[in-house]
C-alpha cells in the first residue's frame, strides 16, 4: 500500500475495533456490566445454599408407632432391617401414652405425624389421611409381618454395574446439547443486544460521516462487530471463571453432568467458536437494524421481528436436536442463524469433527454476506443529504396539525 | 434560473487539458444525484485548481453537502464523474484528504488529543504520532490547557476547533470543509479565516461550503454558486464581480440644476447620495457634465460590485434572500 492511499479494510476495522473496545472495556459502566451477572450467580449460589440449610432444618413427618412397649420395639427392629431393602418410613416410637385416641396424636403439632400405627402386632390399626394410608399401607404391612417374625421372601442377587447403555447415553447427551443451546441462545441474545445501541450512539455523535469519508463502510461494520465480540468474550471469560469456581466448590452437591460426545475440552472450544459465529450473525442483523434507526426507541421497535425470529430459531433448534439426521435437523444446521445452535448440539451428540470445520466455514461466509448487505443498506439509508432534509423534518414537526 | 453552466474564462482552467488532469485538486463534471423522487443535485460541474481557496456558495438545501459527499466518494453520483488529484475513486487516496463535515461529531468521553489522534488514525497516521501532533496543534491554536480534557468538558467552539485540528492532523494536501463557520462566534470565525489562509499559503488546497457570502468574498480566489442543485456560475470571484458594471456614488451641494441631465434615468437616491451604474462612456464625460452643470460635487466614488450583487444577478433574488435568511446575524455582520 502506498503512503497516499487509504487504510485497507482490515486496518480500518482494527482502528474502529480498538476505539470501540477501549471505550467500552475501560468505562465504569462496563464494570457494572461485568458485575451484574456475577451478582446473579452469587444470588443463585447463595439461594441454593440457604435453601439447603433450610431444608436440612425441616423435619419430615413420621409414622407414629403407638403399641405396647414390646410391640413398639419389635416394629422398630423390623423397620431397621427392611429399610435398606425397600425403604421404610421414618418412625416415631410412642411409649407409655394413651394410644386409644390416634386422632389426638395426629393433631399434635409437636409430633408431626403423617399416620399412627396402634393396636397390637396381631391386630394392627393404621390411622391417617387417605393418601398417606394408600402410600404406606404395603410397607407397614410388611413391617408388622417382619415384627411378628414372619419370613420375608428374599433371593440372593449378584449385581454388576455398567454405564447405562446406548439409550441412557443418548438421553444424557441430548440433555447436554439442550443445556448448551440454551446457554448459547441466552448469551447471544443478552450480549448481541448491546450492539443495537452502539451504532445509534455513533449516529448520535454524528461521527459516522467522518468514518464514511475516510474508510470503507464495511470496515466500520466489521470493526464494530469484532469490538463487541471482544467485549463479549471478556464478559464470558469473567463469568465463566466465576461459574467455574462456583461449580468447582460445589461439585459434590451437584449431580454429574453427562459428558458431550467430543469431550469437554473440545466442546468448550466449539462453544466459544459457535458463540462467536452466532454473535457475529445476530450482531450483523442488529447492527444493520441499528444503522437504519435514528433513535434507541425506533431500534427497539424494528428489532422486535429480529428478536422473535431468533427465538423461533432457538425453538426449532431445540426441537430438531432430538431428531438427528432428519430433514428439519439438516435444514436447521444449514440455516445460518440456527447453524451454530445445531452444530453445538451435534458436538454434544456425535463425535464427528469434520462437520464442524465445514459449518464454521459456512457461517463465516454468511457473516461476510450479512456485513456486506448491512453496509450497503447503511450507505443508502444514512448519508442522504445535508441540512436540507433535517430542516424539512424540523419544519414538519413544528407545523400545526 | 439559467440551466446552462456559465464557466467564466478565468474559472475555466481546463484549457484543453485531458480529462483527469492532475493539475486540478478536484474535477467534477455533470454530477447528478437523486434521492427517491427528489433531484438533489442536477448536473454540477466544478474544477478546483491546486492550491486554491475555493468556496461553494448557496443557501441551505441547495445541494452543497450532497455535492461535497459525492466529490469525497461518501456517496456515489447517479451520473457524472468526479476526480480528486486525478483519482476517480477518492477514498483510495483518503490519506491526502481532510474532511470536516457539516454535522460536527466527536466521542464525548474521549480526551481531546485522543480524538485528534483517532481522526488521524482513520487517515493512516500512527496513533502515537497523532497524539504528539494533536498536543502540538492544540498548543498552537490556544487550546493547550485542554489537552487532557474530555470532549464533553469543552465548550462548543473548543470542540469544533478540536475537530478541525483532527481534520488537519495528518497534513492533508486537500482540505474540504462543509459549512466550517457555522456555529462559531466572530472571534473564532476570524481565527478560522486565518487558518484557511495559512493552509493555502503552505500549498494546501482548501474547499469550503458556506451560505455566508462575506466569508467567500474575503477568502476565495474561486467560487461555485449553487442553487436548486445546479451551478449557474463557477469560476473566479473577480470575474463574477466584473459581471456587473461598477456603481457610481455621487453627493452634491446643489439639489437641482442643469447637471441633473447628466444622470442616467436609472439613478436612485440613497440618503444624501445618488447611486447609478457607471455609464458605458466612462467617468470623464460624466464628470465634465457635472462640473459644467454646476453640481457642486461634494464626493464621487466608483464602487465595484460585490460578490453579493454578483450572486443576486447569477442565482436570482430568491436564492439570495434564502441565503440571507439562513445566515446568523453575527455571520452577516462578519
Amino acid at each position: 500500500m502506498s503512503d497516499t492511499s487509504r487504510l485497507s479494510l482490515w486496518q480500518a476495522a482494527y482502528v474502529i475495533a480498538r476505539r470501540d473496545f477501549s471505550a467500552i472495556v475501560f468505562s465504569k459502566v462496563f464494570l457494572l456490566f461485568l458485575i451484574g451477572p456475577l451478582f446473579f450467580l452469587a444470588i443463585m449460589a447463595g439461594g441454593g445454599a440457604i435453601g439447603g440449610m433450610a431444608a436440612s432444618g425441616i423435619s419430615e413427618p413420621t409414622l407414629g408407632v403407638a403399641m405396647s412397649r414390646q410391640d413398639n420395639a419389635a416394629v422398630g427392629r423390623a423397620a431397621g432391617t427392611l429399610d435398606p431393602l425397600v425403604g421404610m418410613p421414618d418412625l416415631t416410637i410412642i411409649d407409655g401414652e394413651d394410644t386409644t385416641a390416634p386422632q389426638t396424636l395426629l393433631d399434635d403439632e409437636d409430633r408431626d405425624l403423617f399416620a399412627v400405627l396402634t393396636g397390637t402386632l396381631q391386630d394392627p390399626v393404621l390411622t391417617g389421611p387417605e393418601n398417606e394410608i394408600e402410600r404406606w399401607e404395603g410397607e407397614v404391612a410388611m413391617m408388622v409381618g417382619a415384627a411378628r417374625g414372619e419370613a420375608i421372601p428374599q433371593a440372593a442377587i449378584t449385581t454388576r454395574l455398567t454405564d447405562g447403555g446406548i439409550i441412557t447415553r443418548q438421553t444424557a447427551q441430548d440433555a447436554t446439547a439442550r443445556a448448551g443451546i440454551l446457554l448459547l441462545f441466552m448469551l447471544t441474545m443478552f450480549l448481541a443486544g448491546m450492539i443495537l445501541s452502539n451504532l445509534v450512539e455513533e449516529k448520535g455523535n454524528k461521527i459516522i460521516e467522518i468514518l464514511a469519508a475516510a474508510i470503507p463502510m464495511d470496515a466500520v461494520f466489521v470493526g464494530k462487530l469484532f469490538a463487541m465480540l471482544g467485549v463479549s468474550l471478556v464478559g464470558l471469560t469473567v463469568w465463566g471463571a466465576a461459574a467455574g469456581a462456583i461449580l468447582y466448590l460445589g461439585a459434590s452437591a451437584l449431580p454429574p453432568i453427562p459428558p458431550p460426545a467430543v469431550g469437554w475440552p473440545l466442546f468448550f472450544g466449539l462453544f466459544v467458536i459457535y458463540f462467536s459465529m452466532s454473535y457475529l450473525l445476530i450482531g450483523s442483523v442488529f447492527i444493520t437494524i441499528g444503522s437504519m434507526a435514528p433513535t434507541v426507541r425506533e431500534v427497539q421497535t424494528i428489532s422486535l421481528p429480529a428478536t422473535i425470529m431468533n427465538l423461533m430459531v432457538f425453538f426449532v433448534s431445540m426441537f430438531a436436536l432430538s431428531r438427528p439426521g432428519s430433514a428439519i435437523e439438516i435444514a436447521a444446521a444449514l440455516f445460518p442463524l440456527s447453524s451454530p445452535y445445531m452444530m453445538l448440539a451435534r458436538a454434544a451428540q456425535d463425535g464427528v469433527l469434520w462437520w464442524h470445520l465445514a459449518a464454521i466455514a459456512w457461517q463465516v461466509l454468511w457473516v461476510a454476506i450479512f456485513v456486506k448487505v448491512g453496509a450497503g443498506l447503511f450507505r443508502r439509508q444514512v448519508l442522504k443529504s445535508g441540512s436540507a432534509g433535517r430542516e424539512k423534518k424540523s419544519k414538519r414537526r413544528k407545523s400545526p396539525a | 434560473m439559467d440551466d446552462v453552466l456559465e464557466q467564466a474564462p478565468h474559472g475555466d482552467k481546463s484549457g484543453g487539458r485531458p480529462a483527469g488532469s492532475t493539475d486540478y485538486a478536484i474535477e467534477a463534471r455533470g454530477l447528478v444525484k437523486r434521492f427517491g423522487g427528489t433531484l438533489a443535485v442536477n448536473g454540477v460541474d466544478i474544477t478546483v485548481p491546486r492550491g486554491a481557496i475555493y468556496g461553494i456558495l448557496g443557501p441551505n438545501g441547495a445541494g452543497k453537502t450532497t455535492t461535497l459527499r459525492m466529490i469525497l466518494g461518501i456517496i456515489d453520483p447517479d451520473e457524472g464523474i468526479r476526480r480528486i488529484f486525478g483519482e476517480d475513486r477518492p477514498q483510495r487516496i483518503a490519506r491526502r484528504i481532510g474532511y470536516l463535515p457539516e454535522e460536527r461529531g466527536l466521542y464525548p468521553a474521549m480526551k481531546a488529543t485522543e480524538a485528534i489522534a483517532f481522526m488521524g488514525s482513520l487517515r493512516g497516521l500512527p496513533q502515537a504520532e497523532g497524539r504528539r501532533r494533536g498536543a502540538e496543534l492544540m498548543e498552537e491554536y490556544g487550546l493547550g490547557h485542554a489537552v487532557d480534557k474530555k470532549i464533553k468538558e469543552l465548550s462548543k467552539g473548543m470542540a469544533q476547533t478540536v475537530q478541525l485540528l483532527g481534520t488537519l492532523v495528518h497534513r492533508p494536501e486537500l482540505v474540504i470543509l462543509d459549512e466550517p463557520f457555522s456555529g462559531l462566534d466572530a472571534i473564532n470565525q476570524g481565527k478560522l479565516e486565518g487558518l484557511i489562509r495559512q493552509l493555502a499559503a503552505d500549498g494546501t488546497t482548501v474547499i469550503f461550503s458556506t451560505h455566508v457570502i462575506h466569508h467567500a468574498e474575503r477568502l476565495c480566489s474561486d467560487v461555485a454558486i449553487i442553487a436548486g442543485g445546479k451551478v449557474p456560475y463557477a469560476g473566479s470571484v473577480e470575474v463574477a464581480r466584473d459581471r456587473l458594471p461598477p456603481q457610481v456614488r455621487l453627493e452634491t451641494r446643489n439639489e437641482d440644476g442643469p447637471w441633473r441631465a447628466a444622470l442616467p434615468t436609472s439613478a436612485t437616491r440613497d440618503g444624501e447620495a445618488w447611486v447609478f451604474e457607471l455609464p458605458e462612456s466612462g467617468i470623464e464625460p460624466l464628470l465634465r457634465s457635472l462640473i459644467e452643470g454646476n453640481a457642486g460635487i461634494r464626493s464621487l466614488s466608483i464602487e465595484r460590485a460585490g460578490l453579493h450583487d454578483a450572486f443576486v444577478t447569477i442565482a436570482g433574488e430568491a436564492a439570495a434572500k434564502a441565503m440571507e435568511a439562513n445566515a446568523p446575524a453575527q455571520e452577516t455582520l462578519a
